[in-house]
C-alpha cells in the first residue's frame, strides 16, 4: 500500500498536503511529538508488512462484514431520472464506515505493546466503534464525549457502557465534539506511554489524516471494482457527506485520478448559511489551525473557533480533514452545504422509496446528489450511504413527530 | 530590560528568575493588568502574559476557566497588546502566550510588529514546535522578539538540540507530562529535562508546569535558571473573585513565597 506522495493529491512526509503553504502539517505540543513520531513509524511499518494487511482484511471480513456491498438503487434512480449506486457502509457491523478506521488503529496498537486506547465522539459512533474495537482487542478504553452530546445520545452512551468502555463526559467550553477532542489530547500527554489515541476522523495532526484515510480507503477502491465488475464501468460522480472527512476521503481516494469521474463533498448547511448556524467548514471557513493541522477553520476575526451546528451529530465539527481543504483548493474535488431540512426530506426519501433507514450524516450525501441528478439526468452517482440511521430514531421521531396523527415525512409512494 | 537580561541579573544574584503568568482579560481587562502589575511590584522577574484561546489543549482546568472567563467578557487580541504594554511598562520583559491560531488568524508579521510596538519581548508557543511552521521565527528575528520553545520529558536529544537552536531568550521545560495545573508534588522527570536540555544549550531554562509553593520553587530552582507559575497565581484570582483588592494582597503574598523560594535554592 501506498503511503507518501505518490499523488499531488497526498501528503508529503511531513504531513503538509500542497506543500508547507498548503494544508496539514502536524501543530501540537512537544510532549506530544515523540509519540506523533513512533507512531507515524510504526505505522508505516505494519502497512508494509503482509501479516499486518492480511491480519487487517481479516477481521474486516470476517468480523466487521467488509467488504460492503455496492447497490443500485433501481426505485430512487427512476424517481430522479440518474442512476444512483449506494456503497452500502450501513451494513458494516456497529452500523457504519467508522468500524474500519478504529479496527485499523486498534490492531495497530496491539502491534505497539500499548494497552490502552483514547478516543474521542460527538454523537457516540466513533465512541461505540473504539469501545467495540477495544472490546475484539482487550484493550482499555475510555472516550471523551461533551456533556451536551452525553445527553442527546444517552443510548450511545450505554452501547459504549455495555461494552466496557468508560465515557467522560466534557463540560469544558461548547461541550460538544471538538472540547471532546480537547480532553482526550489532555488526557494522551498524560498517558502516552502507554495509551493509543484512536482519532475519529482524517484529520487532526500527522500522520492521522493519512493515516485514517489508509484504514478507510477500501471504500473507494471496493466500490470502484464493484462499479466496473457489477456495473459495466466507473461513475460519472462520486458524492459523500463531509464532517471531518473520514468517510468521504475514505471514498474519493480511489477516483482521485480517474479525472473523468466528477467528486462531490457535501457539508452540513445546517439552518442555512445566512443564519450562521450551519457547519460548512469548507464552504464557509478560513484557513486556521485546529486541532493539530492547517485546514478550513470556523473562526472569528481573532482566531477563535465559532460553534457549529448541524441536525447530524457526526457532521457538527467547526474543522474539516486537511486533504479536504486541499482537494477544494486544487480544484479536484466540489463542495457544497446541504441543509438540516434537505437532509431529512432525503433521509425519508430513501426510506420510502428503498426500505433504508440512513444516518442524518449520510442523508446530507443523498440529498447532494439529488440535486446533482438535475444536471446529470441519465448518469452514474455513486453515493457513500456511511452509516445507518437507528441512532437517529430520537431526532427523526421529534422532527417528522413520528408515530403522531400528523406525522408527515413527504409524500413518496 | 530583555529577558536574557532578566536571567543574568539572577543568575548573577545566585538565584534563579521568577516567571509569574496570568491570561489577559482574567478578571477583566483592568483587573489582569492590576494583577500582573502586582505581580511585578512583588518580586516577578519576568512576565508571561497569556492571550486566552478557545480551544486550550494543554491547559488544565484552572487555566481553562481563566480563558473561559475572559473570552466571555469579550478580550480581545487588542486587549492582549494593551495588557502587554501596560506590564512591559514597568521595565519588566514581557511575552506573550498563546496558541498558534490567534496568531497565524491576526497575521504572524502583523502580530510581531504590533507586539513589538506594545514593548513585549516575545512569544511562548505551547502548540508550535521550531519545525511546525517557520513563519514565527522569521517575524521574530526581524523584530527582536524571543521565541521561546517548548521541551518535554519526552523530547529525544535531537530534538531537543533543534528546540533549543531555535529559541531565544530562554528555554520552556515543561516538568511533567501533562497540562497546566498546581500539583502537590514537584516532578522526578524535571531535574533530568533539564539536564539534557542545559547539555545541548547556553541558553537560560525555565521550568514550568505544576510549581504552586515557595517550597517548590525552591527545589526547582536549584537546578533550573528559572521558575515558572502559572495556574497558582490564576487560582488566587479565582478564589478572590468577589473582592480585588483582597485578590491581589493575596497575588503579592504568593509572589513574595515564590521569590523567597528561589532565592533559597
Amino acid at each position: 500500500m501506498s503511503i507518501h506522495a505518490t499523488t499531488p493529491y497526498d501528503a508529503d512526509a511531513r504531513g503538509w498536503f500542497g506543500g508547507p503553504e498548503g494544508f496539514g502539517g502536524r501543530f501540537m505540543p512537544e510532549a506530544l511529538v515523540a509519540a506523533l513520531d513512533e507512531l507515524t513509524v510504526a505505522w508505516q511499518d505494519a502497512m508494509a508488512d503482509p501479516t499486518f494487511v492480511g491480519e487487517f482484511d481479516a477481521i474486516l471480513r470476517d468480523y466487521a462484514g467488509i467488504p460492503s456491498p455496492l447497490y443500485f438503487a433501481e426505485r430512487l434512480s427512476d424517481k430522479v431520472g440518474a442512476r444512483i449506486l449506494l456503497k452500502r457502509e450501513d451494513l458494516n457491523h456497529t452500523g457504519a464506515h467508522k468500524i474500519r478506521n478504529v479496527l485499523g488503529q486498534a490492531l495497530l496498537t496491539k502491534r505497539m505493546g500499548k494497552t490502552r486506547v483514547i478516543a474521542e465522539t460527538g454523537a457516540g459512533q466513533h465512541g461505540v466503534a473504539s469501545a467495540t474495537a477495544a472490546a475484539y482487542f482487550g484493550l482499555d478504553c475510555t472516550v471523551y464525549m461533551g456533556s451536551v452530546d452525553t445527553k442527546r445520545q444517552a443510548l450511545n452512551v450505554a452501547r459504549m457502557h455495555l461494552l466496557g468502555a468508560k465515557v467522560v463526559a466534557v463540560d469544558s467550553g461548547s461541550a460538544t465534539l471538538k472540547d471532546a477532542i480537547n480532553e482526550a489530547l489532555r488526557d494522551w500527554v498524560s498517558s502516552v506511554d502507554h495509551t493509543a489515541y484512536l482519532f475519529g476522523t482524517a484529520a487532526g495532526p500527522h500522520p492521522f489524516p493519512t493515516m485514517v484515510r489508509e484504514f478507510c480507503r477500501g471504500i473507494g477502491d471496493e466500490a470502484r471494482r464493484q462499479s466496473i465488475e457489477q456495473y459495466g464501468g466507473l461513475p460519472d460522480a462520486v458524492v459523500a457527506c463531509v464532517g471531518g472527512g473520514s468517510n468521504a476521503i475514505g471514498l474519493f481516494t480511489a477516483f482521485l485520478e480517474d479525472e473523468d469521474v466528477a467528486i462531490y463533498g457535501f457539508e452540513a448547511g445546517g439552518e442555512g448559511f445566512d443564519t450562521g448556524r450551519h457547519a460548512a467548514t469548507i464552504h464557509a471557513g478560513e484557513r486556521g489551525v485546529l486541532h493539530g493541522a492547517r485546514t478550513f477553520v470556523l473562526q472569528d476575526d481573532d482566531g477563535q473557533t465559532v460553534e457549529s451546528h448541524s441536525i447530524s451529530a457526526g457532521l457538527d465539527y467547526p474543522g474539516v480533514g486537511p486533504q479536504h481543504a486541499h482537494l477544494a483548493d486544487a480544484g479536484r474535488a466540489t463542495y457544497l452545504p446541504v441543509t438540516d431540512v434537505e437532509a431529512m426530506d432525503a433521509m425519508a426519501l430513501l426510506a420510502r422509496t428503498e426500505g433504508i433507514i440512513p444516518a442524518i450524516e449520510s442523508a446530507h450525501a443523498i440529498a447532494g446528489a439529488l440535486r446533482l441528478a438535475e444536471e446529470r439526468q441519465g448518469q452514474t452517482i455513486l453515493i457513500n450511504l456511511s452509516g445507518r440511521g437507528d441512532k437517529d430514531m430520537g431526532t427523526a421521531l421529534e422532527y417528522f413527530r413520528l408515530g403522531q396523527a400528523d406525522a408527515e415525512t413527504g409524500d413518496v409512494k | 530590560m530583555t529577558t536574557a537580561t532578566a536571567f543574568e541579573k539572577a543568575r548573577a544574584d545566585g538565584r534563579a528568575a521568577l516567571v509569574g503568568y496570568l491570561p489577559a482579560g482574567f478578571p477583566d481587562v483592568a483587573g489582569g493588568i492590576d494583577g500582573l502589575r502586582a505581580m511585578v511590584d512583588a518580586g516577578c522577574d519576568v512576565i508571561e502574559i497569556g492571550l486566552p484561546y478557545s480551544d486550550p489543549v494543554m491547559d488544565g482546568p484552572t487555566i481553562q476557566a481563566a480563558a473561559q472567563q475572559a473570552l466571555e467578557g469579550g478580550v480581545r487580541i487588542a486587549d492582549v497588546l494593551r495588557t502587554v504594554e501596560a506590564v512591559a511598562a514597568t521595565g519588566t520583559p514581557t511575552l506573550v502566550m498563546t496558541y498558534w491560531n490567534p496568531i497565524e488568524r491576526y497575521g504572524v508579521s502583523r502580530f510581531a510588529t504590533d507586539l513589538a510596538n506594545a514593548g513585549g519581548a516575545g512569544l511562548i508557543t505551547p502548540d508550535l514546535t521550531p519545525d511546525a511552521d517557520p513563519a514565527w521565527a522569521a517575524s521574530a528575528d526581524e523584530h527582536d522578539l524571543d521565541k521561546v520553545f517548548l521541551v518535554a520529558p519526552s523530547s529525544t536529544d535531537e530534538r531537543i538540540a533543534m528546540t533549543t537552536a531555535a529559541c531565544r531568550g530562554f528555554v520552556y521545560a515543561t516538568a511533567v507530562m501533562g497540562v497546566t495545573g498546581a500539583r502537590t508534588t514537584t516532578s522526578d522527570l524535571a531535574g533530568p529535562l533539564v539536564a539534557r536540555t542545559k547539555a545541548a544549550t547556553e541558553l537560560p531554562v525555565g521550568v514550568g508546569l505544576g510549581v504552586s509553593t515557595g517550597d517548590q520553587a525552591a527545589e526547582v530552582a536549584s537546578y533550573a535558571d528559572g521558575v515558572i507559575v502559572g495556574s497558582a497565581f490564576v487560582r488566587v484570582l479565582l478564589d478572590h473573585a468577589d473582592d480585588r483588592a483582597a485578590g491581589l494582597r493575596a497575588l503579592a503574598r504568593l509572589t513574595e513565597d515564590l521569590a523567597a523560594g528561589v532565592r533559597r535554592a
